[in-house]
């Protein structure tokens, strides 16, 4: 991949902050491992974390499309009670801070449903995944209802026209024109989505951020505090820039506007 | 109001809806205090995310090389990394290279308390998306005006001032109104490292309270109510200073 200027500029910046913590190592005291040999201790630890970061993404993201899609849907639905309430919830999700919907459904969802005899455990994990899906799916209903507007009403007029129903125009007609300006804001919304996913940290999943203070703590040492938070910040950064950059590549190729 | 305080505790006594908030004087002015810490804390982080905005656009239009790659270094950063590990950043790594000082009873404590490092990290990052949208706006305007002001003998500076960014913060309010808003939801994210806003107070009030149904709720009734009315005044504002002749 070739690195636009400013992005290669941060990369020496941040190769830079890493020569400058190296004389570090020679300061270290006696006894003690270097601050280079304790990030490596800790990196398969934080890592594992980190995949679930990336696990809790996708799986967020996929549960929140779903619902998203069908929430859209039923906003741009011709009962005008369907449309408006679609309407009223899209917007609450959207407008509710991820974080207080992720303790609403962590603290609020049993830990096991009951049904018939049988139950079954809701690990935090699970409902925390949910939790972020609430607000991916509000945003996602918002992005469906935007590309279907955006549409020219020509089609749905010349759909009519040649008897095609309802659900034919929108199926075969309108729904294929539309992915293509989903995909950038959608591209967008998975990666703030990604971003977000720290937070289930707070609500005690351990993941790469717990995993991150746990390390800290196990070595109480204040010169590792930068340089652990820092690599955190590099792993995300490595993952969420690409994603960023393709997602302005099609913007611009298809010519559409976040 | 009594009659309604008194309302709220027999709907405790009665149903088991136990809203504390309204009828308990003490959790009244912590969620009180809370709400108020979270306007605060929206507002100086709006102020300060606009002014990092207009700073960064106008550094991004200058000749000088490095500055130009500073700031897409600076917006590259704050872009693609999660907030809460930005705030964890500032406030564990960064805060706690600075030096102590000693304070009134001779204990060493931290130079900048919670609220300061909140404010600080997400000015940084509302910021960061400010600049992207400026620089949007600043495209936006068109050469011609431009090239009028330069004609009349406007200096860059003078036409960045008085003439692009003007204009350019009318072009980008819709975007802008967008990262607002989003700002204010993300100032809940304070509640990570223990500034005493909305969610804070409210997880205190619900841990002695044990009303955590009804806390979580009412704040998250609260959250939305807040970004509503800030939705509807952007809204309002945008209206107002929309550029004749763009847009519907």
């Amino acid at each position: 991949m070739i690195l636009s200027p400013s992005r290669r500029w941060l990369l020496f910046l941040l190769l830079a902050s890493f020569a400058l913590s190296l004389p570090h190592e020679a300061l270290a005291a006696p006894g003690q491992p270097g601050i280079l040999a304790s990030l490596l201790k800790w990196t398969p630890l934080i890592f594992k974390g980190f995949l679930l970061n990336l696990l809790a993404s996708v799986l967020s993201m996929a549960l929140g499309s779903l619902l998203g899609a069908f929430l859209g849907l039923a906003q741009i639905s011709p009962n005008r009670f369907v449309a408006k309430s679609a309407w009223a919830v899209t917007q609450f999700f959207r407008n509710a801070p991820w974080l207080v919907l992720l303790f609403y459904t962590v603290l609020l969802i049993p830990f096991e449903i009951r049904i018939s005899g049988g139950s079954i455990p809701l690990p935090d994990t699970a409902k925390a995944i949910l939790g972020l899906a609430l607000p991916v799916m509000g945003n996602v209903s918002e992005i469906v209802r935007g590309a279907v507007q955006s549409v020219p009403s020509g089609q749905w007029e010349s759909a009519q026209a040649l008897a095609f129903t309802r659900r034919q125009t929108l199926w075969m007609i309108i729904l294929p024109q539309c992915l293509k300006r989903m995909l950038p804001p959608w591209m967008n919304l998975y990666a703030v989505l990604t971003m977000a996913t720290p937070l289930i940290s707070i609500v005690g999943v351990e993941e790469a951020m717990t995993m991150t203070r746990a390390a800290l703590a196990a070595e109480n040492r204040s010169e590792l505090l930068v340089p652990m938070y820092g690599m955190l910040l590099v792993w995300f950064y490595l993952y969420c820039a690409p994603i960023a950059a393709w997602t302005k590549r099609l913007e611009k190729r298809f010519g559409v506007k976040a | 109001m009594e009659t309604v305080w008194e309302w709220f505790r027999w709907l405790d006594k009665a149903h088991g809806i136990d809203l504390s908030v309204f009828y308990d004087a003490g959790d009244r002015h912590r969620f009180l205090m809370g709400f108020l810490t979270t306007i605060l804390l929206s507002m100086t982080c709006l102020v300060s995310s606009l002014a990092i905005g207009f700073i960064g656009a106008w550094a991004q239009q200058s000749r000088f090389r490095p500055a130009r790659l500073a700031v897409g270094a600076f917006i590259q950063f704050f872009r693609n990394t999660p907030p809460l590990v930005q705030l964890y950043f500032f406030y564990f790594a960064i805060g706690g290279m600075l030096p102590k000082l000693a304070d009134a009873s001779g204990m060493a404590s931290p130079m900048f308390g919670s609220f300061f490092w909140a404010a600080v990290s997400l000015s940084l990052f509302g910021g960061a998306f400010n600049i992207e949208i400026f620089r949007a706006g600043i495209e936006a305007v068109p050469r011609a005006t431009i090239e009028a002001a330069e004609s009349l003998g406007f200096s860059k500076g003078q036409i960045f001032r008085l003439v692009a960014f003007p204009l350019a913060l009318r072009f980008s309010l819709r975007a802008l109104n967008n990262n607002m808003v989003n700002l204010v939801k993300t100032t809940s994210l304070a509640y990570a490292i223990g500034v005493p806003e909305l969610l804070y107070v409210s997880a205190q009030i619900w841990s002695d309270q044990l009303n955590t149904r009804e806390m979580m709720t009412l704040l998250l009734f609260s959250y939305v109510g807040l970004v509503g009315a800030m939705v509807w005044g952007m809204h309002r504002l945008e209206r107002a200073l929309r550029m004749p002749g763009y847009g519907q």
